[in-house]
């Protein structure tokens, strides 16, 4: 597959006014290239509006969008759109059109002929999971949920767009299809390269998926940072109440057990043979709730054959604690 | 009526097969142009609505308007001005059908998901393909609703304009009344009015199928 280079989007002093109201209020930050950048935050605090300004769906009042330097003010709307990927929570499927049709409608809209929109389409249905001669010719309606959404991220990625927008896209389906979901995402992504701008109310969504995390409230942009800095680090009492008393806990998910501090000195022998045995790409998350399911209070690390030492509770607690 | 004259005189049917066939092709003529001037008119109306939601009162009310007209009444107004003419016939048959037309596609279009409208945008449909690609095949089951009840209605006036020199197999009804109440030819007139008009829903139920498969889907 072809993979494409993603755009560098920077937000600079963006605002957009209600009838005197700020929805958004000087927003600057910049997403590198061929990363997720999650725009997370409760209702109203402006993150779908400021997605949306990036496909001019909402013109901003004052500042500037550029997309790889391009002021996008300066571009036909429709343009622009074709060029980037646009995926929301009800997904927004053609009910008239096939499943195919629907993931070949931005090569159609660019001109593209028959046979290269053919192909690109079975390629996508493929990259999403979902048997092209099996679901190709079926109608939206035909679809579970899971799989109109992963139909709706096929559409968006179809020509091979440098940016994505997604706005909330795994909102509406259960909690098992949406962590299916988020890793097949996850896997996509860093297949093709593509920036993504991925708005969720989820912070837990947020973390898992970002490689920046954008914190809004009342318009204004609260703390913009990898999500282990901000669990880490909460910029302030806001952040450290939206990110949850459990944060540490949620860093937890973002650490291997590789590294941890481990103690090589144990012996192993001397470990009771229900303790758990891990390895050094297990997250402390996982690695801590085995070790609780055990009743061990340590785990034995093996990287393959090797003895690399125990994990004990108490380090884990001591990692907890001492970003907090 | 005759004394000892029978319902219907079979014998009489039979030999006019030919004047049927005739009246057939009128009456089909009338209703296909009346409603297909009618979908236009209304088309443009409802676009009018659509793009300017204030023009929907005024619009809604003149159209209301005509459709209170008895039909009567109407064509007899309208005989001085373009006389025993199809266009006579026509104007009326068409303000009758515009009422229905202008509501269905204005109420198919209004009823497309939001979210469906959101994506045609956000992946950069311009406004023109939104109508045509998206609006309007989505809309049509609804359309189609409307032109069913526009054509059956219409078949049905069309008789109606047999006092306008008109009237497909009204004409039948017409001078079977006229010629002492010759019930035969009343009542094949009649007959065969609602056949066409079942016949014609039947083809456009049809119609709507082949070109609304999704719909069938699920």
């Amino acid at each position: 597959m072809a993979s494409t280079r993603g755009a560098t989007v920077e937000f600079r002093d963006v605002s957009k006014r209600y009838s005197g109201q700020l929805a958004v209020d000087q927003l600057s930050f910049t997403v590198p290239s061929g990363r997720i950048c999650v725009l997370v935050g409760p209702s109203g605090s402006g993150k779908t509006t400021s997605l949306k300004m990036v496909n001019r769906l909402i013109e901003p009042s004052g500042g500037a969008i550029l997309i790889d330097g391009h002021d996008v003010l300066r571009e036909e709307p429709t343009a622009l759109r074709r060029r980037i990927g646009y995926v929301i929570q009800q997904v927004g499927l053609f009910p008239h059109q096939t499943i195919a049709e629907n993931v070949g409608t931005v090569p159609r809209l660019l001109g593209w002929p028959k046979d290269r929109i053919a192909a690109r389409t079975e390629q996508l249905l493929a990259l999403v999971g979902l048997e092209p001669s099996r679901f190709g010719r079926r109608y939206p309606a035909q679809l579970s949920g899971g799989e109109r959404q992963r139909v709706g991220v096929a559409r968006a990625l179809a020509a091979e767009p440098p940016l994505m927008l997604m706005d909330e896209p795994f909102g509406a389906v259960d909690p098992i299809v949406r962590d299916r979901l988020q890793n097949e995402f996850l896997r996509i992504q860093r297949d093709q390269g593509t920036t993504v701008l991925f708005v969720t109310h989820d912070v837990d969504e947020a973390i898992k998926l970002g490689d920046r995390v954008a914190l809004m409230r009342g318009g204004r942009l609260v703390q913009y940072a990898p999500p282990g800095e901000l669990l880490a680090h909460p910029a302030d009492e806001f952040v450290a109440e939206f990110v949850g008393s459990d944060r540490g806990l949620k860093r937890l998910a973002l650490l291997t057990v590789g590294g941890a501090d481990l103690d090589p000195t144990v012996d192993r022998r001397g470990v009771g043979g229900n303790a758990p045995v891990l390895s050094p790409a297990t997250t402390l998350r996982e690695a801590l709730a085995r070790m609780l399911a055990s009743e061990a209070q340590v785990g034995v690390v093996m990287d393959g054959e090797r003895y690399l030492g125990v994990l004990t509770l108490a380090k884990i607690g001591k990692m907890i604690r001492s970003d907090a | 009526m005759t004394p000892g004259e029978p319902l219907i005189r079979w014998d009489w049917i039979a030999s006019h097969l030919d004047e049927f066939a005739f009246r057939l092709g009128e009456h089909f003529e009338l209703t296909v142009i009346a409603v297909g001037v009618g979908l236009v008119i209304a088309f443009a109306l409802s676009l009018l609505i659509l793009r300017a939601p204030r023009t929907e009162g005024p619009i809604t009310w003149v159209s209301g308007t005509l459709y209170t007209i008895p039909s009567l009444a109407l064509f007899a107004l309208l005989v001085p001005y373009t006389g025993f003419t199809v266009l006579t016939a026509e104007i009326g048959l068409v303000s009758y059908t515009l009422l229905i037309l202008i509501r269905n596609i204005v109420r198919g279009i209004r009823g497309i998901p939001a979210d469906v409208r959101e994506a045609a945008v956000g992946m950069g449909y311009a406004p023109r393909e939104i109508l045509w690609r998206i609006e309007l095949p989505l809309a049509l089951a609804v359309i189609f609703a409307g032109i069913r009840v526009a054509t059956i209605s219409t078949i049905g006036l069309v008789t109606v304009t047999a006092l306008i020199g008109q009237g497909g197999f009204g004409f039948l009804i017409l001078t079977g009344m006229q010629r002492s109440f010759f019930t035969t030819e009343m009542i094949a007139g009649a007959v065969l009015s609602v056949a066409l008009a079942g016949a014609a829903d039947a083809l456009l139920v049809l119609l709507q199928r082949r070109l609304t498969p999704w719909t069938r889907a699920a």
